[in-house]
Formats: C-alpha cells, structure tokens, sequence
C-alpha cells in the first residue's frame, strides 16, 4: 500500500500520505461546507442588503465577488511558491502535490478577477481595460498560471515516461512568485487608474456596512479554495497510487 | 548527517537565488518607476512639457468649483490639480459617472497651449467605500464614523 512505497519512506510525520488522507478525509467536506455558507451568505448580504455607495451606487456590489477572487489569485500563487519551497529544500512528496493542486484553483480566481473587475471598470472609470500597472500586473499573473499548470502537465507526463524529476516546475512556481509583490506594490509605485489599497495591516477605508460582508465572504471563498486544493491533492494522490500499482502488475 | 547537510546546502541556495531573484525584481521595477506610470501628474506636466500635439495622459483631482459648460452645452472644461500644480482641460462628450468635483479624473489627449485638450475621460476613484446615508451626515458626524473604521 501506500505507506510502503519506497517514494514515502523516510519522511517526517506530515509527508505520510496516508496521514494526510485520513486528515483530508473530513477536513475537505468541512472546509467546504462551511466555505458555501459563508460565501453564500456574505454574497447575499453583500448583493441584496448593504446600502449602494455614495458615488458608485449599486455597482458597489461587484466588490463583494471581485476582492474575494482577487486575494484568492494572489494566495494561490503563495501557496505554489511555499509549497515549491519545502518541495526543493525538503524533497517533500505532499509539497508537490499542494503545489500542482492549487494552480487550477488559483488560476480560475485570477480569471474571475480580471472578469469580474473589467465589468465593474466599465460603469465607474468608464473603461474595459486599461493597461496600467495593476491590471497588466495581475493579466500577468493569469499568464504564469497557464504556463505553471502546462509545466506541470508536461513534467507529469516526463515522470511518468521515467524522466527525471519535476524540479523545474517548483523553480517556475518560486520565481513567478516575484510577481505578487509587484501586483501589491503596482498602485503604490506607478500611477494607475486602479485605486490604492482599502485596507492595509489594521486600517481599512471600506466602511464597516461593506467590509463585514466583504471579509466574512473572502473568509467563506478561501474556505472553499483550501476545499478544492484539498479534493485536488486526493485525486492527484489517488492517480500516483494507480499507476503505482500498474507499474508492479506489469513487472510482475 | 549527510541527509541533513544536503538539505541545509538546498535551503541556503534557495535564499541565495532568492535574493538574487527579489533583487533583480526589485531593480526591474524600480527601473520602470516611470515608464510604467499610467498617467502624468499636473506638476509633471507644468515641469516637463510633452511637445505639444503630443498623445499623453493627464491624472490628477478635478478642482472644486472649476466644471464649466460651454455655450455649445457639450464642451466642458475644468481644472486638474495634484496639490502643487494645476492644468486646465477641454473635453467635448460624454464623461463617466464617477466624473466629479473633487475626484479623480485620468484625461486622455494632447497640450494645445496651456491647455490640455482630452479625447476621453476616465473617472478615478479614491479607495473609499462609503454608503450614501454617510455622504449627508455632517462633517462632523462623517469624521466620527470615520476615525471609527481607522
């Protein structure tokens, strides 16, 4: 079985897969269980009940979806480049798996927040898309993801045909990461028509009628993101077990 | 032993490469300081004139006070300020809904003159969100709620 796989042997207490599965097994359904409460709730608080904003009017509610999606881009991201990290240094199997299992995630988040941000620039600035620093920066980052999740694919394919191991994968996953740093910083360092930052460490120029719903419903959306990765990392386990054991019925 | 030598080796040139790579970002960026700026400022342009004609972006704040219709009830003009500076504008069209006195505005066209003649307006908003029953509150009452919410 799994624990005998010389692929795990050797491995510190949260490398056991078979730990981690017993783990998944109802931290997933958990996680998002109470991700689509929490979602659905801030998201009909945010739609239906919080008053328009003074100068937007009722577009305001576009934040409730695109802020959430936004974090979730970025933190996706993050949790590919520290998982590359503890793949690289500690030769952690799991590592891997997280780091492969967050990218399509993380990539659709991405993709919702250029969506969802496009349709809301329209009626307030009065534009689709502009390219200043903080839409191109963020489009950017989009574009790392598809490369990332056709990298991974193709060391996948490379492991599996008995090629060498996936490194390059976790390099591209850390050196991408140099773009989450400039996506926060673009509005700080070059004029964009993007506005800066709501809310810094412990401040916040959302007024509190907007920012409840709004951090009860990214708190809900990263409750189903970790659900997701955490279903993912399952299916990716499940897959290397599978052909695990193709491998030794056709030796044998 | 070795195991644990080999991981510590991996680790420190992890964080060498690292710092290489947050470093050569950070030089990219730094150098693109300017060239990345979506818009000029009104002291930008009053410093450095783009040569007239020219395709630039102007970005600042809408002074209080400054729209004003033209008899041919379509042309407006007003004047961007950045605190230090300001540069009136001409535009002739529709404006965003978030065109203001006292917001943001990122006016897109060319100097003529003194005067900054714009193809089309964008609206900038600061990142405050605000329900309207605030907007009627007395400063007073708006400054509480405010300082509540820092």
């Amino acid at each position: 079985m799994v624990e005998k796989d010389p692929k795990f042997k050797n491995m510190h207490g949260f490398a056991n897969p078979a730990r981690f599965l017993r783990l998944a097994r109802w931290l997933m359904p958990l996680l998002l269980g109470v991700g689509l409460v929490l979602a659905f709730g801030a998201l009909a608080w945010g739609l239906l009940m919080v008053p328009p904003d003074r100068l937007m009017g009722q577009t305001v509610r576009i934040l409730f979806i695109h802020v959430p999606c936004a974090w979730l881009g970025m933190a996706g991201w993050s949790t590919i480049a520290v998982s590359s990290l503890v793949e690289l240094v500690w030769r952690h199997p799991l590592a891997a798996i997280a780091a492969r299992a967050a990218a399509v995630p993380g990539a659709v988040f991405t993709a919702l927040c250029l969506i969802t941000g496009s349709i809301w620039a329209r009626p307030t600035w009065g534009t689709w898309w502009v390219w200043d620093g903080r839409l191109t920066s963020y489009l950017i980052l989009l574009f790392l993801y598809f490369g990332y999740i056709a990298l991974a694919g193709a060391a996948q394919r490379d492991a599996a045909a008995g090629g060498g191991a996936s490194r390059v994968t976790a390099v591209f996953g850390m050196v991408g990461a140099i773009n989450i740093p400039i996506i926060n910083r673009s509005v700080v360092w070059w004029n964009s028509l993007h506005q800066p930052a709501s809310i810094t460490l412990g401040k916040s120029s959302i007024d509190p009628t907007f920012l409840w719903p709004l951090l009860i419903g990214a708190l809900g959306f990263s409750c189903i993101f970790g659900g997701v990765v955490l279903a993912r990392m399952r299916t990716l386990l499940a897959d290397i077990q599978a052909e695990a054991r193709l491998r030794r019925k056709a030796m044998a | 032993m070795s195991a644990i030598k080999a991981k510590h080796q991996r680790l420190v040139l992890l964080v060498i490469a690292l710092a290489a790579l947050i470093g050569a970002g950070l030089l990219a960026a730094w150098a693109l300081s300017k060239q990345a700026s979506y818009f000029y400022v009104p002291s930008d342009l009053v410093a450095h004139p783009p040569e007239q004609g020219r395709a630039v972006r102007l970005g600042g704040m809408v002074q209080r006070g400054s729209i004003k219709t033209m008899p041919d009830g379509v042309t407006i003009t007003f004047v961007v300020g950045d605190g230090k500076a300001t540069v009136p504008v001409r535009y002739a069209g529709i404006t965003p809904d978030l065109f203001v006195e006292g917001s943001g505005v990122v006016a897109e066209g060319r100097m003529e003159g003194t005067t900054f003649v714009a193809d089309n307006l964008l609206a900038k908003h600061d990142e405050k969100y605000v329900p309207r029953e605030m907007k009627d509150m007395t400063q007073a009452q708006a400054k509480a709620v405010v300082a509540e919410t820092k």
